[in-house]
């Protein structure tokens, strides 16, 4: 009892003498700045020190604690396979690559944290980060220091409103359009319900060009019924809203948690028809407890799938696995193609880590014009100045238990 | 007697000033001389935000002696009208010092009028049940923003609570408020310096209402709701002037948040309830009814979680330990009594009691 109370009061007295110094220094904000004002100096010097060790210091930030910590586990790792790889094989123009991944728990003031962070650690080029909303947030920050970005999972067309900022994946918008397309220009079906999720940039974005292009395309939107963030496991009100208008197709622009909830739930009600999503949904035979005969018959646009038989995506999907113990999403294989594109015009520029962020930035932006990426995600991948990518969307149709080329 | 107490006020509230205004002189040499990281750098508008908050809530909580749930609604209204206001007025109005401060005004006065409207039917239910409907009220305020979509076009504005097509915007119209999209491209008018004053100002006029004759009145419908209404106190008028100052006040801390980043959205981890127990961790933690300690609790916690980065996976654990620990520091009766006995001021005065003989 003694000891214990000993143990209580030392740790009382710590705390007292930390929060003590709190009141009586009276300011927290200065003592610590303070502290972090010898870490930054250190930072700073380690910079110098970096220059003269030479490594390229490549920062990602995402959510790796929460609900979307799986978007950004992927990107987080198989940055981390790809970065591994470049090491092993000699690195960038000779030099070896540092590697540094922030959390930033979904929060935009975070994120910009996060970015914060990495600046001290002495970060040259931004891979992230994974959500849009962030994106846009850092992407302000990124511009004021002119470093560069590319995003491999931040859709949202204001992720790329900055010239230093590129994406990986399709822009919100583009996927709307191609879907929609898609649906139109095959006679897939006419009369079209939609369940997107309100809450979420991604799925919003999606849903207005969709709309748009469908209604130009001929398409009718029989029933567009939306979800929020805290309101996402029962969909039978949206669900039953498109069974009574008789649509033939249900849009689903969202990601693949809600969507198996959405299939299993329209199998309970005896609904069968046909359903669409886009890259979000590519996942969705690796939901646990989900039936994946259900999926049986889904058709998404996506530019990456897991099974896909050709030798880099087999090489990757292999390592994933045998690191992480998981097949790999497309956010890994757009992360994976963000780092080998990062690489590529860094050989290009003929850059070297001495250079400061901005020259970096400045080559870097400049040879993303130019060059031409095969990747996981698409081949011959090219980006025009605007920072969108020019890749062929793939439509996938689950068979089988498998994802299969359309076409 | 009475002047002693006056003066011991005006002693404490002094102490809160200063206390401020050293922290401030102390940040503003290292960010002159270059000996501020980044990091810290980016930390000192959210650290005046939260303080704003803490403040305001304090009000509520400790003067008042009401819980609300809901003050990050209040927020996300003042965030997004203020927010509103910049981008509507960014080609009009181009001095920026001037443009921010009508936002503030409008960003206060909005959160204001809804916390005074929310509290008319609010702020006649008690204890848990008035932290529940805030904390509803919080929500319902966060996804009708999430819904709400407003252009901008020739014509005028034009709302839907659909999407961005019902809009029919003519060519040259763009979107200012796109539903969970919300708002991008805020002019980044926020600064340390304008937290600064905003943090003083906010100090002013809740300590000065805390000494004041309604600040009596308020906190006598905290200690006896009964007693107070028998010598006459507005008990309705009363609460609802508390409640709305303090609304107001999370407006102004919202403005200020929607100014510091490009991007405005309402998302539940910004302006959802955790934020909302996230400002009362502030309070609780800082004390309740005390104002300074708020400023402390929201300083440190706020700097604790980015200064724990270091600790990469275990950064929540060890924050969620040292919540507890706080906590118990500071709440914990037993601790409270050994707080008593070993207390440095209780250890000076010994010693001068020592000396004297």
């Amino acid at each position: 009892m003694k000891k214990l109370l000993s143990a209580v009061l030392a740790t009382a007295l710590i705390v007292s003498m930390l929060s003590g110094c709190a009141g009586a220094s009276a300011d927290t904000a200065a003592t610590q700045s303070n502290a972090s004002d010898t870490s930054a100096v250190s930072s700073d010097s380690s910079d110098q020190a970096s220059t003269g060790a030479a490594t390229f210091k490549i920062g990602g930030i995402g959510p790796i604690t929460g609900g979307a910590a799986v978007y950004g586990l992927a990107v987080m790792n198989a940055a981390q396979i790809a970065i591994d790889e470049i090491n092993a094989a000699g690195g960038i123009n000779g030099y070896q690559v540092e590697y540094n991944f922030q959390d930033d728990e979904l929060d935009n003031e975070k994120s910009v944290n996060a970015y914060n962070t990495l600046k001290d650690w002495g970060m040259q080029i931004l891979m992230g980060t994974v959500t849009s909303g962030c994106c846009v947030a850092v992407a302000s920050e990124t511009a004021k220091d002119n470093m560069f970005q590319i995003t491999p999972s931040g859709s949202a067309v204001d992720c790329i409103a900055n010239p230093n900022v590129f994406q990986v994946c399709f822009t919100d918008p583009n996927q709307g359009i191609a879907a929609a397309d898609y649906i139109a220009d095959n006679g897939v079906a006419s009369k079209v319900a939609v369940i997107y999720d309100s809450s979420d940039v991604y799925s919003s974005g999606i849903y207005a060009k969709f709309a748009e292009e469908a209604t130009a395309k001929g398409l009718e939107i029989v029933s567009a019924e939306a979800f929020t963030a805290d309101n996402k496991t029962d969909f039978s009100v949206q669900l039953q809203k498109a069974q009574e208008n008789g649509a033939e197709l249900v849009f689903l622009p969202i990601y693949y948690t809600e969507a198996s909830l959405i299939l299993s739930q329209a199998d309970k009600m005896g609904y069968a028809t046909k359903f669409f999503g886009c890259d979000g949904l590519d996942g969705i035979l690796g939901v646990e407890n989900f039936d994946a005969s259900l999926a049986e018959g889904v058709m998404l646009l996506t530019p990456f799938a897991a099974d896909a038989t050709d030798d880099a995506t087999k090489a990757f999907v292999a390592e994933y696995n045998k690191r992480f113990g998981e097949n790999p999403n497309q956010f890994a294989a757009d992360a994976y193609d963000a780092v080998y594109t990062i690489k590529a015009i860094l050989e290009a520029g003929n850059v070297d880590p001495s250079m400061s962020v901005s020259d970096i930035c400045e080559k870097c932006k400049s040879g993303m014009t130019s060059v031409s990426i095969d990747g996981l995600t698409g081949l011959g991948m090219t980006w025009s100045a605007d920072g969108a990518v020019n890749k062929a969307p793939k439509a996938m149709e689950i068979k089988g238990g498998e994802y299969k080329l359309i076409q | 007697m009475k002047k002693i107490k006056m003066s011991k006020h005006l002693k404490d509230n002094l102490t809160t000033f200063s206390i401020v205004t050293v922290a401030f002189i102390i940040v503003e040499i290292l960010k002159a001389t270059g000996h501020i990281s980044s990091l810290m750098k980016g930390l000192l508008v959210p650290v005046c935000i939260y303080i704003i908050c803490a403040i305001a809530l304090n009000l509520c909580v400790g003067i008042l002696g009401e819980l609300s749930l809901g003050h990050a609604g209040f927020m996300c209204i003042g965030a997004f009208s203020g927010a509103f206001f910049s981008k509507c007025t960014q080609d009009v109005i181009t001095f920026a010092p001037l443009r921010f401060t009508l936002a503030i005004i409008i960003g206060a006065l909005f959160a204001a009028l809804f916390g005074f409207l929310i509290g008319i039917p609010v702020l006649r239910l008690k204890g848990d049940y008035l932290a529940i409907v805030t904390l509803a009220f919080g929500e319902i305020i966060k996804n009708v923003i999430n819904v709400l979509y407003v252009g901008k076009d020739t014509d005028g504005f034009r709302l839907s609570l659909k999407d961005t097509v019902s809009l029919h915007l003519s060519g040259e119209g763009k979107i200012i408020i796109n539903g969970a999209q919300g708002i991008t491209g805020t002019p980044n008018d926020s600064s340390f310096e304008v937290g600064f004053v905003l943090i003083l100002i906010t100090l002013i006029i809740v300590l000065n209402l805390i000494n004041s004759r309604d600040g009596r009145a308020i906190m006598s419908i905290r200690d006896n709701t009964i007693a107070a209404e028998s010598i006459g106190i507005n008990i309705t008028g009363y609460k609802l002037m508390a409640f709305t100052i303090s609304a107001g006040l999370a407006g102004i801390a919202g403005v200020l948040y929607a100014h510091n980043l490009n991007s405005l959205m309402a998302q539940p981890k910004n302006f959802g309830y955790n934020m909302s127990i996230t400002i009362l961790l502030f309070v609780v933690l800082g004390g309740i009814g005390n104002i300074r300690g708020s400023v402390i609790a929201a300083v440190v916690l706020t700097l604790l979680p980015e200064l724990l980065r270091g600790l990469a996976d275990y950064r929540m654990l060890i924050y969620a330990i040292v919540l507890i620990v706080l906590m118990i520091f500071n709440w914990s009766p037993k601790i409270l009594e050994l707080r008593k006995k070993y207390s440095i001021k209780g250890l000076i005065g010994a010693k001068k009691a020592g000396e004297v003989k």
